[in-house]
């Protein structure tokens, strides 16, 4: 019977939450590296026993995890047939280093800043090869490992677009946090930036161009500037690829053309501003927003929990309910932090800044929390197993 | 022989215990000890210090004998009680943060 592993990551620790086909018993394992900050965990499409974790603290750096048996063991990448002197794993999956001159970007007060590594914000396995995944990071670049985790490079094309010295942090930092890998186009990817906005690549991340026309961000001196726009999250269906749905800060946009251009499909919802979108895993145009009060006010409206879906590719949306809190609920639904499963029907799930994950096995009539109490998610990622 | 104590993260990604023993050739710095550390344990290369500038982390300091060397040149020797293995060199996580 199939069965569906969730990775959570969370300010303090990632958890794998594991269920079989079903989807209504789940067993919890973690924290893994508790105490530290685990911005994305995702899993190989090529292998799904390889996962990838980004770990990180403000004390000591950013540390890369790799798993080779679907989460129950870690390694930093390079252990195995290198070994200290104590018969640890010398592994040094940690070195982010830009390609050449970093030059400078605008910071928060109109002044240029030198690019610096912090963190990976997302990492985005390879669609075909276990051992090669992109990394996300903050400061706004994408880097690439071939060997499983244990180098990473820089492709440096993207931070030295000549744009790159107008890019200027959103209020978490200058950060990567979305790569889109195109199944049908190899060589096509797209990346989104806070606060750069969405860049897309068709010769494997070598160049980059912004993809950005018909958005409008009207924080900007320009509203309809090639960059500068805060994009939250694009999503795609891996059937339909020309088709992306955006999350901006303000607006819930749609390309059919692959970024070339972008409308809004806001519609009826009740706010647009938010974090998360997804696709429906069989239905390309059923998506998911979950609508954040404002800029301001970073929790859901009202005190209550919605889940908005349209099964039009936008503009028409519904408020799912059933199983949410209804009141009193203030909580944050964090951009990384929404999946979907690939069973049928598709489940989709979600983790917020209150610690809990919540689960639809019905593509979203009624949802439960399979786990709650963690510390705030910041992520949340789904692997459908066989 | 100079020892060396970690904070607890640092141990649990190193997969050790508070301290640790390293051999360190010629004088005993900051940049000799924390060469040593980082060869024995590359995990831990760009935890304590960056990559490339080895500059200290600013939420890391060192601690040796009741003093702080946080801000002491990398290549000044450390007190004979360091490089005696008499006291620690002490890897401290700030306090800060939630």
């Amino acid at each position: 019977m199939s069965g569906v592993r969730v990775l959570v990551g969370t300010k303090k620790g990632a958890f794998i939450l594991n269920s079989d086909g079903k989807r209504s018993q789940w067993e919890v394992s973690g924290p893994h590296f508790g105490g530290w900050e685990i911005y994305h965990l995702k899993g190989s499409p090529a292998d799904p026993k390889r996962i990838y974790a980004s770990q990180s603290s403000g004390w000591f750096g950013q540390v890369i995890q790799r798993s080779s048996d679907g989460g129950k063991t870690w390694e930093t990448p390079g252990g195995g047939l290198t070994k200290t002197p104590d018969g640890m794993p010398a592994g040094e999956s940690n070195k982010f280093v830009y390609e050449g001159e970093t030059g400078t970007h605008l910071f928060y007060d109109g002044s240029s800043k030198p690019w610096k590594f912090t963190r990976v914000w997302h990492l985005e396995p390879s669609l075909q090869d276990p051992d090669t995944a992109y990394a996300g990071v903050e400061d706004a670049a994408i880097f690439r490992t071939t060997d499983g985790g244990k180098s990473w490079q820089e492709l440096p094309g993207l931070r030295t677009h000549p744009s790159g010295a107008r890019w200027q942090p959103g209020a978490g930092g200058m950060c990567l946090h979305t790569i889109l890998l195109d199944q049908k186009n190899p060589g096509r990817m797209y990346v989104a930036i806070s606060a750069a906005g969405a860049f897309r690549s068709d010769d494997g991340g070598k160049t980059w161009r912004p993809v950005t026309k018909g958005l409008k961000s009207t924080f900007l001196p320009d509203p309809t500037a090639e960059v500068g726009h805060c994009v939250h999250r694009i999503a795609m269906h891996p059937g339909r690829p020309n088709v992306l749905y955006m999350q901006k800060h303000w607006d819930v946009m749609r390309t059919n053309d692959a970024g070339e251009s972008w409308h809004e499909v806001s519609g009826n919802l009740p706010t647009d501003f938010g974090f998360v979108i997804d696709v429906h895993a069989h239905e390309p145009e059923t998506i998911y927003v979950i609508p954040i009060t404002s800029d301001s006010l970073h929790y859901v409206m009202d005190g209550k929990l919605r889940v908005y879906r349209s099964k039009t590719g936008g503009n028409e949306w519904e408020a799912l309910t059933k199983g949410l809190p209804q009141e009193n609920c203030y909580v944050n639904v964090l951009r990384d932090a929404m999946a979907v499963d690939t069973l049928d029907p598709c489940g989709v799930y979600f983790g917020t800044s209150g610690g809990q994950v919540y689960a639809t096995a019905n593509a979203g009539d009624s949802w439960a929390p399979i786990v709650r109490d963690l510390p705030a998610v910041l992520s949340v990622e789904v692997q459908t197993l066989p | 022989m100079i020892r060396v104590e970690l904070p607890y993260h640092l141990r649990t990604l190193a997969n050790v215990g508070r301290e640790v023993e390293l051999e360190v050739t010629g004088a005993a710095t900051q940049r000799a000890i924390l060469d040593a550390l980082e060869a024995r344990y590359p995990m831990l290369a760009g935890t304590i210090r960056d990559h490339v500038t080895k500059d200290r982390r600013a939420f890391v300091r060192f601690f040796a004998c009741g003093q702080d060397f946080s801000n002491e040149p990398k290549d000044a020797p450390l007190p004979q009680a360091v490089a005696s293995g008499a006291e620690p060199f002490l890897v401290v996580g700030a306090i800060a943060g939630g």
